[in-house]
């Protein structure tokens, strides 16, 4: 990557609804943000971040009938085009906050200066999707192993698979999968479930979908592919063995935050804390600002997350007036 | 679609893939997988630039069930590089370029 001279007005970091959010306030207060905005995968760190991975949003306002993830996504991309910020398919590697103005490289994080500088840094790198952790999940990973219910699906016609979680975007992913599975069995590690009550009922009423309580899985079976899983009740530490040729997996979150380890005061659990300057979105570095999943493990919505995208751009514009002599 | 691309069949895939005197990149993809989108303008710059050294060929598992199923397809983006008709290599999953270019770099050295 060649070094680009210009010192940015904004740099945003990920292309979520936070993100984007901020994008497109900080264009219209032509602050011509410059957005890095990752790059393609099949995990949600990728452009446009957790929605690029879902079908039907039916809770963002302003559409009745719903609107697909990475259609709203797109949508919210061209908005922030149109009013002139500039996207970048690449991912941040490393960012300098040590010395004004801040630096952020992409590619090759020795490279001995950043590819960018700016006098603000909007962080919305966002979370991603938990797996497991077993070792034979990562080799079944695209054999029966998925990490994208939306993408997979299809596959599993006719067939028996399992989803792992207890939260909306378990039940989402069984509701979703049950188009085309045969049957679907939600393997909980609790007894009662922590989504939404309409999502409940909606799982609840479904005839494919059958619950395992009380249940975590210590093992995938299948040498080409996945034939069985090993479940243990965690009550009695029975092991079942539940013949699937799927498994998808949506136990939790973990935040986009490696990169700014040392850097940024975070959780214990990774999450960055905000309110630490001027701006409810500040964070312990003055002129570096998070917003959305990335600082938030409570709400984790699209709208909370453009929410305080917004908030981020209207602080990062309010410290670009205040510190416009410092040079 | 770009001209460096070309689009595979059911019925034109052996043919196509036999017939091929460089390695072929065939990207099984559809239209409602969001990954899938995201990685064709990147295989279009490889088609473009490397042309010569690689094909690049979409599938849509969607129209296509036959290859689809006889390369036991569960998960897509999925590419997989034929080489002298056989599959030689399988990525799963949408990448960045860099690293596309990373795991592809055996054939367009």
């Amino acid at each position: 990557m060649a070094v680009d001279d210009d010192v940015r007005n904004v740099i945003i970091i990920g292309s979520g609804p936070a993100g984007l959010t901020a994008a497109i306030y900080a264009a219209r207060a032509n602050l011509a943000p410059l957005v890095l905005e990752g790059e393609p995968s099949s995990t949600s760190d990728q452009p446009g971040g957790q929605l690029m991975l879902t079908t039907d949003v039916e809770n963002y306002p302003g559409f009745p009938q719903g609107i697909l993830g990475p259609q709203l996504m797109l949508d919210f991309r061209e908005q922030a085009s149109r009013f002139g910020a500039e996207m970048q398919t690449v991912k941040a590697s490393k960012v300098d906050f040590s010395s004004r103005p801040y630096g952020v490289w992409v590619g090759d994080p020795d490279a001995p200066e950043p590819t960018y500088r700016a006098h603000t840094v909007i962080v919305s790198t966002g979370a991603q999707a938990l797996m497991l952790g077993l070792p034979n999940e990562q080799r079944l990973v695209g054999y029966g192993v998925s990490t994208c219910a939306t993408c997979d699906g299809f596959f599993f016609r006719d067939q028996d698979i399992a989803v792992v979680g207890g939260g909306d975007s378990a039940l989402e992913e069984a509701n979703f999968l049950t188009k085309f599975a045969r049957s679907v069995t939600l393997i909980h590690r609790r007894d009662q479930l922590r989504a939404s009550k309409i999502m409940q009922d909606r799982a609840k009423a479904n005839a494919k979908i059958r619950f395992l309580w009380n249940s975590v899985v210590d093992d995938v079976i299948g040498d080409a592919k996945v034939e069985e899983l090993r479940v243990r009740n965690v009550l009695t530490d029975e092991i079942t063995s539940v013949p699937v040729s799927g498994l998808f997996v949506a136990i939790g979150h973990v935040p986009h935050t490696d990169l700014f380890k040392g850097l940024l005061t975070m959780e214990d659990s990774g999450y960055l804390v905000t309110g630490l300057g001027e701006g409810a979105t500040s964070t312990n570095v003055d002129g570096v600002f998070a917003c959305g999943d990335v600082q938030d493990h409570t709400y984790r919505q699209a709208v909370t997350a453009a929410g305080s995208g917004c908030m981020a751009a209207i602080d990062a514009e309010r410290w670009l007036e205040n510190h416009q002599s410092d040079g | 679609m770009a001209e460096g691309m070309s689009t595979l069949t059911d019925s034109t895939f052996d043919e196509e893939i036999g017939a091929a005197t460089e390695a072929v990149v065939v990207d099984f993809w559809a239209e409602w997988c969001g990954p899938c989108k995201m990685i064709t303008p990147i295989l279009e710059e490889i088609a473009t630039e490397h042309a010569g050294k690689v094909k690049v060929a979409k599938l849509n598992v969607d129209d296509n069930p036959n290859v689809t199923r006889r390369f036991e397809v569960m998960s897509i983006p999925t590419l997989i590089v034929f080489q002298d008709g056989q599959p030689v290599r399988r990525m799963i999953g949408a990448k960045g370029k860099g690293q596309l270019l990373q795991e592809l770099s055996d054939f367009i050295a």
